[in-house]
């Protein structure tokens, strides 16, 4: 960018503060930024680190969360001149607020109104900015339907939001921003509800427009992956403060600030465990600890053995509720996995990888299969004797915030199995419970702590600590880290290599993060539409991917360097066909090439 | 003792006096006042607007309503907090069972539900009263069964939200049993929802006795209840509206206070909405 270039986004020492029950809380202070006219600026930061209040005070939709700008001018360079949003009117932000600068949310499911046509939601803001009249509206709608890509884009226009993908909604979200050509085109976290596979989609699609019109960019993220993909520049903020701003290459190579490096040193990059046979934990800094790699024992000793699985869930219908389709979650799933072993399950949601771990715990009950824990068929059992059969597996969920009872002293919580399982009597549960604390790293005064009073990954250590209370031979991870920042997923993920490494413990690691996954696992499975399609030692999976479906996965994941750029310009991937079925429908068994051993390549192709 | 945070704030303390006036009269009123004074009856005051004589001014008869409402709280407020005790009583275990077991148990208790709800609630209790007769302890009954069905069904719903939270399935996990799941980790998440649903139902369970003793099933004359009062003001609305603004403000008072009362509790019972402790 040319130094003489005026900013299109000036923000000068922007302070808002929201009004607390004890007086002012500041959401950000001292933030000031530019953003040139054409230019992607990435704001990335943790959560509570004010990237998203930063973003909506631009558009002063901050005022709707009960913020307030309390200082600080927030230059915007509109068609009519230079206006500080900070201090403009009503009318003139009406003005702004979609004309001049577009918005995409998150979510795409809700950033659309359900009850009405895509053409209705549409056109509105077309007649009101622009002054189209109904058929030109129309027209225009369309043609900008055509422009983010959507197949079919004439029969879209009469859809309702929930017939559409989650993929296509987003996309017909970014239409919509960009319906009055936009100068600048706010994105607050747009893939970040998105599968792989549609986040490189829309990451692409966003790149193109700009390209092609030349507006700016604010793209808010958490990911670092991400904004290695598509920044021009970068500013890191924690904790409301801006921390680190430069070129996206300066901040991947060589970050001044210690924040910056910390935030860098826990993401995994994907390939860069590339030739490592063993899992190996997150160098993380500040934290020089040297935390020991799971290696395998020598001589591999399956501890479950899961064979031909599968679930199904009735759809219910009709007056009476009958079953009028199944959904075909799990279908024909076989895999093993040895003791001090992690198998990680990866795929997009709705692959059935979680109704996978589930079924062999049976908390969903499976439709045939069997399931042999240390020998001990699970699938056989009374609800008695698989009561007792949790003793060895157990389950750590994905969301740290509803997996611990709200009511319960988190001393409680983990004392439960103890007590239940008969393990300890009297002041003996307290002993074992401020061990399993001291295990996880958390001080012993967090026992008489609610939930509520923990942050989230603190949590996550707390639901652990519950898991291992029993000493299982099995830990079913659900998707355990993803719902945490970076730096607190990479903690936790150690902690599960250390007690993998200390405790022999296997893990059955399920995810839709391919970088996470790599980290890990000693084996990876890729699942799609209830079946496993290839499943060998990492390396074989992540090296030389053998199924197209592993291959599309893998070429979809950001990777954490700008240097290597892989989303191009116009990514189209299939979309997921649905997995429900007609009654009595009898998919085929899952026969499988060995094509090195132990790697199993499902074989008829995608279907 | 130290009083929950929650009820130190002004809403509560509000709440916490309006509940112990309402309750010190209903206990205290019958053993001060002599419960003729309720019943005397002053035939050159009829409808008298407040004087000196009648603080509160006199009904038809030229009765007292000071003395009336002071000593009708007991029989009201005995009558609801019976009567929604019992619909807790019943309704709690039916809809906690009912959105835990799911399946056929859920089906079977919930359409037995559901024909409940099909009669107005008040019809109900009409039935029930005139088949049992009139007296109090039917009229509790008759009250108590009418509004359970409203309340199981708002249980079962918070109970099946919460069945299928995490935290359940990992105590599940955790070796408990159906009944410790049940008490230990359902019914603690729902008992917000039981509160409020509580408060709400006192307040309609003083106005279904009025309808029961208007028809003359519940409350039998010449014994004041708030709500035979309001009842019997509705032919003097425009010569004397003091006939039904005397009840009806002891009817709302104590709602007002019952629910200022009810959410302090809510949050006294919350942990989130404590401090570390």
């Amino acid at each position: 960018m040319l130094d003489d270039v005026r900013p299109l986004v000036a923000i000068d020492n922007l302070r808002v503060e929201f009004q607390g029950e004890e007086g002012p809380i500041v959401g950000v202070e001292d933030v000031s930024f530019t953003i040139a006219p054409g230019e992607t600026l990435c704001v990335v930061g943790e959560s509570g680190s004010g990237k998203s209040v930063t973003s909506l005070s631009l558009m002063r939709l901050v005022e709707f969360g009960g913020g307030r700008i309390t200082g600080g001018r927030l230059e915007f360079a509109s068609a009519a001149g230079v206006i500080d949003v900070a201090g403009a009117d009503d009318a003139t932000m009406r003005a702004i607020r979609g004309k001049e600068i577009g918005m995409i949310f998150q979510e795409p499911m809700t950033s659309l109104n359900p009850v009405f046509t895509i053409e209705r939601q549409m056109t509105d803001g077309l007649r009101m900015h622009m002054g189209l009249s109904g058929e030109a509206a129309r027209a225009r709608a369309l043609e900008l339907l055509k422009q983010v890509r959507i197949p079919e884009p004439e029969r879209r226009l009469k859809q309702y939001p929930h017939e559409l993908s989650g993929g296509m909604r987003q996309r017909v979200v970014i239409a919509m921003a960009m319906a009055c050509k936009p100068r600048l085109l706010i994105a607050d976290e747009p893939t970040t509800a998105l599968d792989v596979t549609i986040q490189a989609e829309i990451l692409s699609l966003i790149n193109r427009l700009k390209r092609e019109t030349g507006m700016a960019v604010l793209f808010i993220t958490h990911d670092m992956a991400v904004v290695a993909q598509v920044a021009d520049r970068v500013v890191v903020m924690c904790q409301g403060k801006l921390v680190e701003e430069g070129p996206v290459e300066q901040i991947f190579a060589s970050p001044k600030q210690d924040y910056t490096r910390a935030l860098l040193a826990a993401v995994p990059r994907l390939g860069e465990m590339r030739g490592k046979s063993a899992p190996e934990p997150m160098r993380l800094i500040g934290d020089e600890a040297d935390v020991r790699a799971p290696l395998l024992p020598q001589a591999p000793e399956p501890l479950l053995e899961v064979s031909n699985l599968t679930t199904r869930y009735p759809v219910k219908g009709g007056l009476i509720r009958r079953t009028v389709a199944n959904v075909h979650a799990v279908e024909d799933v076989s895999f093993t996995i040895n003791k001090g072993e992690t198998l990680a399950l990866v795929g997009e949601s709705g692959c059935g990888k979680s109704s996978c771990g589930r079924s062999i715990l049976r908390l969903s009950e499976p439709t045939s299969g069997t399931v042999l824990l240390d020998k001990c068929d699970i699938i056989g059992l009374s609800a008695r004797d698989l009561r007792r059969a949790w003793r060895d597996m157990q389950m750590v969920f994905q969301d740290p915030f509803a997996s611990l009872n709200p009511y319960m002293r988190l001393r409680e919580q983990v004392a439960e199995p103890l007590r239940n399982f008969g393990l300890a009597k009297g002041s003996e549960v307290e002993d074992r419970v401020a061990g399993l604390f001291d295990r996880v790293h958390l001080p012993r005064s967090f026992m008489s702590r609610f939930p509520h009073e923990l942050s989230g990954g603190q949590r996550q250590r707390v639901a652990i600590a519950r898991a291992l209370a029993v000493r299982p031979k099995l830990i079913i991870a659900d998707e355990s880290v993803s719902a945490l920042d970076v730096s607190v997923q990479a903690q936790v993920l150690n902690l599960m290599m250390e007690l993998q490494a200390e405790l022999g413990v296997s893990f059955l690691f399920i995810s839709h993060d391919m970088a996470v996954v790599e980290r890990v696992s000693h084996r990876v499975g890729v699942m799609y539409r209830g079946r496993l399609v290839e499943i060998g030692s990492r390396a074989q999976v992540f090296e030389t991917p053998r199924h197209e479906y592993t291959r599309t996965l893998l070429s979809a994941v950001p990777i954490a360097d700008p240097t290597r750029r892989t989303i191009g310009d116009d990514l189209n991937f299939r979309p997921i066909p649905s997995p429900v079925f007609p009654l009595g429908h009898e998919p085929g068994p899952s026969e499988y090439d060995e094509v090195a051993p132990g790697h199993l390549v499902l074989k008829d192709t995608m279907t | 003792m130290k009083l929950p945070a929650s009820f130190r704030t002004s809403k509560g303390m509000l709440g916490i006096g309006l509940v112990l006036a309402i309750l010190l009269i209903a206990v205290i009123a019958p053993v001060l006042i002599p419960a003729d004074w309720a019943t005397k009856m002053d035939m050159r005051a009829r409808l008298s607007p407040p004087t000196w004589a009648h603080p509160l001014g006199t009904d038809q008869l030229g009765r007292d309503l000071m003395y009336r409402v002071l000593l009708g709280a007991r029989t009201s407020i005995a009558i609801a907090s019976a009567a929604v005790l019992m619909s807790i009583v019943i309704g709690l275990p039916l809809g906690l069972i009912s959105g835990y077991a799911g399946r056929t148990t859920d089906n079977v208790l919930m359409r037995l539900v559901d024909t409940l709800l099909a009669f107005p609630a008040l019809l109900l209790a009409l039935t029930i009263s005139a088949v049992l007769g009139p007296n109090l302890q039917n009229t509790i009954i008759a009250i108590g069964i009418a509004f359970t069905p409203f309340l199981a069904r708002i249980i079962r719903g918070e109970a099946l939200r919460v069945a299928q939270m995490p935290y359940v399935e990992a105590a599940r996990t955790a070796g408990n049993s159906d009944a410790r799941l049940i008490v230990r980790h359902i019914l603690p998440n729902i008992m917000p929802a039981v509160i409020v649903q509580s408060t709400i139902s006192l307040a309609f369970a003083i106005l279904a006795e009025a309808g029961l003793s208007f028809l003359g099933l519940g409350t039998q004359p010449p014994d004041a209840s708030w709500g035979l009062m309001i009842q019997a003001s509705r032919d003097y609305l425009d010569r004397a509206p003091w006939t039904a603004l005397v009840p009806g403000a002891a009817v709302a008072l104590t709602v007002l206070g019952l629910n200022m009362f009810g959410d302090a509790l809510r949050d006294a019972l919350d942990p989130r909405s404590k401090g570390a402790s």
